[in-house]
């Protein structure tokens, strides 16, 4: 009955295709990825892989700026865009920027997954994920090249660039397991220690796996509260105070500590330093700066579309989380000894000052004329903060010894003598992520704390200049052991990469030093973007 | 004239020089990096020289450019220099090839101050001194940046070079010297870095947000915001200066940094703690300053006191100029924060003085250093007798830095403590205690140092007088510190508006003179007079 209702009344839904197209190309360019899998003979496959992905985001590239110059205008001018697919996909200004981040980061990826130098003719994934370790079967594999990589990356963008264009909660929760689930494939696949790298795959899916959880039940009880899954109606019926105010407060929380998981605040942390220095160093390098984009688009759609009228009941959570997250990052960073587990810990907090800048949202009659929105200055530290984490990751892909690499930064000694461009990249990468003045780290805190101080929340402000200063202790504690300690037997050496890598770690450190010297473009371009449409 | 952008000339050129001097191929003897890094270095004393015989007496900003740099932050790129930014860019350009030509062999491969540090390493050697250009150039334009967010920027930026300074070249301790350095400073800076996102906050509720000086002084800032912006900035300032209790970095790093390196540190980047107090604390936050007065007086006071007792007590040679740096900065934040224009004349002064007179004291007592192997003054004595000529400088430059009458230091010190004594009788009579303090460190240092018997199993023999090249970068301060004792009048021409401008600002007014003599004519008189 129900269904022969549905029918007399279908309408065909409008699409709106002429702005999806980005995220088609992607996801279509991952199932042809599939297919040649299955069809090319061996030694093609790694060209096909290869050309397949890099084409299909340099075209969906193109295409989020084609699309980006032709969005409508609404909202009395200050946000861009339509609904499409029903009103589940929000394609506006801020969604087309975050497309382009996302989009660039992924192009960084795909060279890195595509660097076969540095491991002497082979990439740095697993010849067969299936052999065990230690096994014949896996000796038998050590020449093979794993392409399988190049649609799991692309299967990960595509869900990235859906994350933070969702208009509902159902299809955040969609694009949230596209996302996740080729990720927690690709950081199982590493070369070299794999029993390290499988366990990391292991605790990303459970603990992504919980994450997911907590999400769907939100939306849950949001729907009990609000009748609807849409982040319109949701917002109509917070204004109007229907409902019952328990079933929000609850269920806010649950969906947001589901994406503070994907974002890597505490008190969800816990997963982040363990599958950062699991997973192969190219996935994450894309990982960290392309998830956490995604991720972000979709927190700051959600409290501030969803729930920007009951900013009153997040922001105080917001303040604790962020300086929790600030605290927790710099401390443990401030202990480590190995790279990667440092810069996993730089990342939480990094995802602490995000944070910062996420709650300084103030309502549109509070900001004065010419003042930087939270919203922009979110985007603007999602590429300071993604471009510089990428060429440091990037980095420490290359910095290796007889067994791989070597991420123990005591091996790293002397590395300043040796090999003094990739050294001084690498500390000019560390310092744009203290935020010294002249490199982009700066400026992009300098906009996030601005929104936070604006918005009232000096407190956080002061936590977060004071967390800044620790945490130069440990950025700076690298380059004295890379300039001023004496290379020993014992020390790491520097694999020169083909220009598939290099340009990758090229352009972001090109960019590092260009968003501090002159941001204005990047800016102006977050500034076009304009408010999330309603 | 002023159309020509005299200052983006003076950031330039030495930043070219860096990276001509780091990018020259070394010969076998190192000399072509030098020689370019001195040839810089010369070139831009001389366009800054001849850019201030454009200067307009009557003050205000000078030489000024602006252009739009980040619109969305309401950033530019404005630079000028009042009677203030003049001096301390000149002072700058005039210390830093006296540095270089100082440090001629510093950086050398085998070089070492002390005979237990070990040596520089050869390639090494052209970053010295592409550093020393480089923070020359950064230093310039902290003195000379009108937009606070341009200020902040090159203020942290001119920690990279001098972080590489301290952590390259010196003593067996330096890395950490250098990282202790640096997180005090970055720390400080990153505090100062709220306030300046407060500006930014308040430019915005008055409209268009605007990090222009001119724009900032124009607005009226709530009080009680001035209060914490005031904070904000003072504790970064403070670091820097470095005024008690931020203070201890600075003998760390000076033991362990070669002297040259102690010259650029401590007479040229700590004078941009007590300029930012001048130009930012009184400039922007007058009520703030009002209210903090009491408070940094007292920690003035207790630099004051406080270094001087230490470096009573200290056996290393650089330690123990690092302490008497403290208590001389005491002195400079008295007399701009007693709120006077005896104080604010004699607190700039003293900013030129200090940098003369310590420069020189470092310089020399760097020279003696290497050639005893050792900064211990136990380990020192007899030098009168071997090299009089480096005895004689030393007993000089540490007179200057006594304060003796005749030399320049004096007038400045003058001026503050009559300030002092103005502003309240007991700050003047604990300031006056370091006049002892300081002779009987310096007096002490020179007997043991200098005179008596040489030491049996010594190495005075060996301790050659001052060659041509030393003696030549001596000079130049020798001359300035006596020339300025006698005839302080140039340089009071050119403080005296800057001072009158900006008190006037704070909205305060001189006390009445209970002494027939104009404020203004004091500094001539008394010190014509000895």
């Amino acid at each position: 009955m129900i269904a022969l209702a549905a029918a007399d009344t279908f309408v065909k839904p409008h699409l709106a295709y002429g702005s999806l197209w980005p995220i088609l190309v992607v996801f279509g360019a991952a199932c042809v990825g599939v297919l040649i899998e299955a069809f090319l003979p061996r030694q093609w496959r790694y060209a096909a892989q290869f050309g397949t992905a890099l084409g299909a985001i340099v075209v969906a590239l193109v295409g989020t700026g084609i699309v980006a110059d032709r969005l409508t205008v609404r909202g009395g001018g200050v946000a861009r865009g339509y609904f499409g697919s029903q009103g589940t996909v929000a394609l506006d200004g801020p969604t087309m920027f975050l497309w382009g981040v996302v989009l660039v980061f992924s192009l960084g990826g795909v060279l890195l997954f595509a660097e076969r130098h540095v491991e002497g003719g082979v990439s740095a994934f697993a010849g067969q994920a299936a052999a065990l370790p230690g096994t014949e079967s896996e000796r038998q594999s050590a020449g093979l090249d794993h392409t399988e990589v190049y649609p799991l990356l692309l299967f990960a963008v595509g869900g990235m660039m859906l994350f933070p264009a969702a208009g509902d909660l159902l299809t955040m929760f969609v694009a949230l397991e596209v996302l996740s689930l080729p990720l927690y494939l690709l950081c199982g696949l590493a070369r070299r220690r794999r029993l390290l790298s499988q366990e990391a795959a292991m605790k990303y899916f459970l603990l992504g796996a919980f994450s997911s959880g907590f999400f769907i039940y939100g939306v849950a009880l949001i729907y009990g509260y609000a009748g609807s899954m849409d982040f319109g109606a949701i917002n109509e019926a917070v204004i109007n105070n229907a409902g019952n105010q328990t079933l929000l407060v609850i269920g806010m929380g649950m969906v947001t500590v589901g994406l503070l998981f994907k974002v890597g605040a505490a008190p969800f942390q816990a997963w982040m330093p363990d599958v950062y220095q699991g997973a192969p160093t190219a996935v994450t390098a894309f990982m960290a700066a392309a998830t956490k984009a995604a991720a972000f688009g979709a927190l700051l759609r959600l409290l501030y579309v969803a729930f920007g009228s009951a900013r009153w009941t997040w922001q105080p959570m917001m303040w604790v989380i962020a300086i929790l997250t600030m605290v927790v990052g710099t401390v443990l960073a401030l202990v480590q000894s190995d790279m990667k587990r440092m810069l996993a810990y730089s990342s939480i907090a990094h995802t602490g000052f995000l944070l910062t800048g996420v709650l300084g949202l103030q309502g549109a009659g509070e900001l004065h004329a010419g003042q930087i929105t939270s919203l922009e200055a979110v985007m603007f530290y999602l590429v300071t903060y993604g471009l510089t984490t990428l060429g440091a990751f990037a980095v420490v892909g290359l910095v290796r010894d007889s067994a791989g690499e070597q991420s123990t930064i005591s091996r790293w000694a002397g590395l300043g003598k040796h090999s003094p461009v990739v050294a001084g990249v690498f500390a000019l990468f560390l310092l744009g992520m203290a935020g010294i003045p002249l490199t982009s780290g700066f400026t992009g805190k300098w906009a996030v704390f601005e929104v936070a101080l604006a918005a009232g929340a000096w407190p956080v402000v002061v936590v977060a200049v004071l967390a800044s200063a620790a945490a130069a202790f440990f950025y700076v504690r690298v380059i004295v052991v890379m300039y001023f300690h004496e290379p020993d037997a014992d020390s790491a050496y520097v694999v020169h990469p083909s220009i598939l890598a290099a340009a990758a770690i090229g352009v972001s450190a090109v960019a590092t030093l260009a968003l501090g010297v002159l941001p204005g473009p990047v800016l102006d371009l977050a500034h076009s973007a304009g408010q999330f449409i309603r | 004239m002023n159309d020509f952008p005299w200052l983006t000339l003076l950031i330039v050129v030495p930043l070219l020089g860096a990276v001509a001097t780091a990018a020259l191929p070394a010969g076998h003897k190192l000399e072509l990096p030098k020689q370019v890094a001195l040839g810089t270095s010369l070139l831009t004393l001389v366009l800054a020289v001849v850019m201030s015989f454009g200067y307009d007496l009557d003050g205000g900003f000078q030489f000024t450019e602006e252009h739009t740099w980040i619109k969305t932050f309401g950033a530019h790129y404005a630079l000028g220099v009042d009677g203030l930014g003049l001096l301390m860019v000149l002072l700058t350009a005039v210390l830093t090839p006296i540095v270089i030509g100082a440090s001629w062999y510093d950086a050398d491969p085998g070089a070492t101050l002390r005979h237990d540090d070990e040596a520089a390493e050869s390639r090494h050697t052209k970053a010295f001194f592409a550093w020393a250009l480089a923070l020359e150039a950064l230093s310039i334009a902290v003195f000379a940046a009108t937009d606070v967010f341009l200020f902040y920027v090159v203020f942290e930026a001119t920690l990279i070079p001098a972080y590489f300074l301290v952590g390259g070249f010196g003593g067996n301790k330096r890395r950490r010297a250098a990282v202790k350095f640096l997180i005090y400073q970055l720390a400080g800076g990153l505090v100062m870095l709220a306030s300046v996102i407060g500006l930014y906050v308040v430019s915005a509720e008055h409209g268009a947000p605007s990090y222009l000086f001119g724009d900032l002084q124009g607005i009226t800032i709530d009080p009680d915001t001035q209060k914490w912006l005031f904070v904000g900035f003072f504790i970064a300032f403070a670091v820097k200066a470095p005024l008690f209790p931020f203070h201890t970095w600075l003998p760390d790093t000076t033991e362990q940094a070669t002297t040259g390196t102690s010259v650029l540190l401590v007479c040229v980047l700590d004078k941009i703690g007590a300029y930012g107090m001048l130009r930012f604390c009184l400039g922007l936050l007058p009520d703030g300053t009002q209210w903090a007065t009491p408070v940094v007086i007292t920690l003035a006071l207790i630099s004051i006191v406080y270094g001087a007792l230490v470096a009573i007590g200290e056996d290393d040679m650089l330690r123990l100029f690092g302490y008497m740096s403290v208590s001389h900065f005491g002195f400079i934040v008295l007399g701009i924060f007693v709120l006077s224009s005896q104080g604010g004349s004699g607190a700039v002064l003293y900013m030129v003085n200090h940098g003369i007179a310590t420069a020189a004291l470092f310089l020399v007592a760097g020279y003696l250093i290497k050639r005893r192997g050792t900064a211990s003054i136990r380990a020192m004595g007899g030098v009168e007798k071997v090299a009089p000529v480096l005895a004689g400088l030393f007993l000089v430059f540490g007179l200057a830095a006594l304060s003796l009458p005749g030399l320049s230091p004096f007038v400045s010190e003058i001026l503050v403590l009559i300030a002092a004594f103005q502003h309240h009788w007991w700050v003047g009579a604990i300031a006056v205690t370091a006049i002892v303090w300081t002779a009987w460190y310096v007096l002490w240092m020179y007997q043991r140092a200098m005179t008596g018997p040489e030491l049996v199993g010594g190495r005075v023999e060996e301790t050659r007088d001052l060659d041509r090249r030393e003696v030549g970068t001596l000079a130049p301060l020798f001359l300035a510190l006596v020339v300025f004792g006698f005839f302080p009048m140039p340089l009071m021409k050119v403080i005296n508006p800057y001072v009158d401008d900006t008190l006037q600002h704070v909205g305060v007014h001189d006390p009445a003179p209970t002494v027939a003599i104009d404020g203004h004519t004091l500094p001539a008189t008394e010190g014509g007079q000895q």
